[in-house]
């Protein structure tokens, strides 16, 4: 429906010089399928894993892929990754709008989990622009169990993990290996 | 495709669940609209029953609604041309499958209703005639909400419907499919 920007319309109707203006919104309800190797990392979401794969170089990609991204292989080997990981880069994001992770100013972060050589997007519930620092430790903040649907929602965010100002002095770690089976072997 | 190897531990996590198999990825943008001068006009006579379209003082063609400019000769459209509320189907589609936010029941038929006297054809539903009986040529007029019902929005005309003319020959609207 339309509305008017402002004043008042001519009593025949065709005022000049006012133009009409009304929300206009375009969605698309679009829904997929995910495959074999997204449909893992997604149900061990739901169940609270983070899972990567092992590409053909030994790095561990998380998310997952399918294929290898350097020479095209179709990749089948599942490693578990941690949910501590460190702060590679990140963005500020000083207001929340509507369908974001979280309620109030936070960040976008990539993350590299621990056990992984690649990072993931996500938000970081840092509370303050002044608490983010390239290279910081964030762990995993789970959604509730009984809500979670088997998507990237399932993790509600990152937040700040304790030991955040000893890891960020040693931001050229990787893979501290505390996952199962994860980072071990390079 | 072979299968995927998992570690143990997580084999035993994800054995007896049900896997994620597909997920939700909505696209969705948020717009302000704004008409123009022109297309206010047209959206203010919707109001009060009244369809408003533009003469170029070039090619002579009638816009409705009117943006304004003719597209073709670049120059502004300035004529106001009101236009009756009957007019000719020069092209439908019966809209056989459901969608997500659909409103109508199917099958239904949209059309582009040519108004005589007017160049560019107006999109609408056309009902009160069973969908396999729509045809090219079919002459129809409008149907309006309620008085208390107008409103600035095409939605003011709730329909066409057939006016049981004999049909339109081809040749009267063939520039105009």
């Amino acid at each position: 429906m339309f509305q008017f920007w402002s004043g008042d319309e001519g009593s025949d109707g065709v005022a000049e010089g006012e133009v009409l203006s009304a929300p206009l919104v375009l969605e698309y309800p679009f829904r997929r399928t995910v495959g074999r190797v997204q449909s893992a990392f997604l149900t061990g979401l739901r169940e609270g894993l983070v899972l990567g794969i092992r590409a053909r170089d030994g790095r561990v990609v998380c998310p997952p892929v399918e294929y290898d991204p350097v020479t095209g292989d179709e990749l089948d080997e599942i490693v578990r990754v941690a949910e501590e990981g460190t702060v590679t880069t990140w963005s500020w994001e000083p207001e929340s709008r509507p369908n974001q992770p979280l309620g109030h100013a936070f960040a976008w972060a990539l993350v590299r989990l621990d056990g992984a050589d690649t990072a993931m997007l996500h938000a970081v519930d840092a509370g303050a622009v002044t608490a983010m620092t390239t290279g910081m430790r964030v762990r995993i903040r789970w959604r509730d169990r009984a809500d979670r649907q088997g998507d990237m929602n399932d993790i509600a965010c990152f937040e700040p993990a304790g030991d955040a100002s000893d890891e960020a002095d040693a931001g050229d770690r990787t893979g501290a290996g505390d996952a199962a089976g994860a980072g071990d072997d390079r | 495709m072979t299968d995927l190897v998992l570690p143990e531990g997580v084999r035993e996590a994800l054995a007896d669940v049900e896997p994620v198999r597909g997920i939700r990825t909505p696209a969705r943008l948020d717009y302000t609209f704004t008409a123009g001068t022109a297309t206010s006009r047209f959206l203010r006579g919707i109001r009060n029953k009244q369809i408003l379209g533009q003469r170029c003082p070039v090619c002579h063609k009638v816009y409705v609604p009117p943006r304004g400019s003719c597209p073709t000769d670049g120059v502004p459209t300035t004529e106001q041309v009101e236009l009756p509320h009957t007019g000719v189907v020069t092209t439908f589609c019966v809209v056989n499958v459901q969608f997500y936010g659909q409103v109508m029941e199917v099958p239904y038929v949209c059309a582009t209703v040519l108004l005589d006297g007017a160049d560019l054809g107006l999109f609408g539903l056309v009902q009160e005639i069973p969908f396999d009986k729509v045809r090219m040529g079919l002459r129809v007029e409008a149907v309006w909400v309620d008085d208390d019902e107008l409103t600035t929005d095409l939605a003011s005309i709730r329909y066409w419907r057939p006016t049981g003319e004999p049909d339109a020959a081809y040749e009267t609207y063939r520039e105009h499919v």
